[in-house]
């Protein structure tokens, strides 16, 4: 059983660790690091509720080792909104369709489409919704995270 | 669930990667994009002493043309075919393929290699590596040697590989300029795995089909090629194909099982309508009236 000495840049901040190799970059996330947006849900790929973004594409991370991410710029919901409180375009959006009740999914959700959508790369509708097979929630129905899906499409993004 | 302990080692060539498994003598596990892998440790499936992680070694990535290959790194990511203008010019077929992998986001990190060499009997790169003739090329301490896909897979989750291999690079022979890509899948979600599905490609030179290559997944142990319907093709011209015909012959070759998904039956039922639908419709004989 191998231990690690890991750096990485979570939402703009540096921040260090030293794991065992088997824990997984969503649990040294929210453990170690102590951003507990990333929620997890099934633990092997299916829900997407775990899901941030690594060097600028929406991952799970409950399928990559904390060690995989060594030296990575990584971004969990936390890191979304200006320092301000102005939310990301995505938040916005999501919020303005109703595009969420209990929550659970949201965080993974909404890194998926910022993820997408940051630094003006215009996806189109049929993009985003197509990325949205990769998350499972039991609450909405998907018609509120269809129509935010949808109003992204073409329009201005967010920065990464 | 979490993962049971393991060692972790992250080698930063192929030779390196070669000798730490040839050390560990068979309890060593190769991890590629992780994206099968990790669910497996998570539910605690699979428990090796030691994992390989192989996403820093450079020469395991990228596309190149190779001898009349198009020669794609097994950690090429699934992301990076979907975006590749070689690839979509070269290798349609592969292309569309990819795009029924998992989702966008295991597509980030899942590669070619790790697909390939999985074998899932149900996926589509393994399948996509038989019908197109691919070459995988392995490597270990004791040297390098090369194998067809057709006879890469031996089983569910079942390959050639030797516990010291890796694999090092899958070669596409290149089609010419033109062909028909076949490829067509049932699932009950997208990005679940496939209950049936069929990929292919033929070439037309002259108006007559010189060359065919088809496979099935989710229609066996294995990817299954269907040599049989690609010799019904070879010669012929296509408004003379029978497409119906050409999907039983094909479906006669397949061995499907029951599972809590989908019965053998179904399978084959469905397996081969989508074959001649696939088949009409790449020839462009249209539907029958």
């Amino acid at each position: 059983m191998s231990r690690h000495r890991i750096e990485m840049t979570i939402n703009s901040r540096p921040h260090a660790g030293d794991v065992e190799a088997r824990v997984s970059l969503s649990d040294f996330l929210r453990d170690d690091a102590g951003y507990t947006g990333v929620h997890i849900g099934c633990e092997h790929g299916v829900c997407g509720a775990c899901t941030v973004i690594v060097d600028g594409k929406a991952v799970r991370s409950c399928l990559m080792l904390a060690v995989q991410a060594d030296g990575a710029q990584v971004t969990t919901a936390e890191g979304l909104a200006a320092p301000d409180g102005t939310l990301h375009p995505v938040q916005q959006v999501m919020l303005d369709e109703h595009a969420l009740q209990c929550g659970f999914c949201t965080p993974g959700v909404v890194m998926t489409l910022a993820a997408l959508t940051n630094d003006d790369k215009k996806p189109s509708e049929a993009q985003l919704l197509a990325a949205l097979s990769g998350h499972i929630c039991r609450c909405t129905g998907y018609q509120g995270i269809r129509r935010a899906a949808k109003k992204l499409a073409g329009a201005a993004g967010g920065k990464s | 669930m979490k993962p049971a302990p393991f060692d972790y080692v992250a080698p930063a060539t192929v030779d390196e990667a070669c000798s730490v498994l040839a050390d560990a003598g068979g309890g060593a596990t190769v991890l590629a994009g992780g994206q099968t892998l990790l669910p497996l440790l998570n539910l605690r499936m699979s428990q090796p002493f030691i994992i390989v992680d192989i996403n820093k070694v450079a020469e395991l990535k990228g596309i190149a043309r190779v001898e009349g290959c198009t020669r794609i790194g097994p950690m090429t990511r699934q992301c990076e075919v979907i975006a590749s203008e070689v690839l979509a010019r070269d290798l349609p077929v592969l292309m569309q393929a990819v795009g029924h992998v998992g989702h966008h986001q295991t597509r980030n990190r899942g590669t070619i290699g790790g697909s390939i060499a999985l074998g899932e009997p149900a996926a589509e790169l393994p399948a996509t590596a038989v019908a197109l003739d691919a070459t995988i090329e392995v490597r270990s301490t004791r040297g390098t040697r090369h194998i067809a896909a057709g006879e890469f897979y031996l089983g569910p989750y079942v390959n050639a590989l030797e516990a010291d291999e890796l694999v090092t690079g899958i070669s596409f022979p290149e089609w010419p300029k033109g062909h028909i890509t076949l490829f067509r899948e049932v699932a009950r979600r997208p990005g679940d795995f496939a209950l049936v599905g069929m990929v292919g490609a033929v070439s037309v030179e002259g108006g007559k089909i010189v060359r065919a290559g088809l496979a099935w997944f989710g229609m066996g142990p294995t990817p299954i090629r269907a040599k049989a319907a690609e010799q019904m093709l070879l010669g012929q011209t296509l408004d003379a194909i029978d497409p119906q015909a050409v999907a039983e012959r094909a479906v006669a070759g397949t061995a499907p099982f029951d599972d809590h998904h989908a019965s053998a039956e179904y399978r084959r039922t469905v397996g081969t309508r989508i074959f001649a639908r696939t088949l009409r419709e790449a020839v462009q004989i249209g539907e029958p009236a």
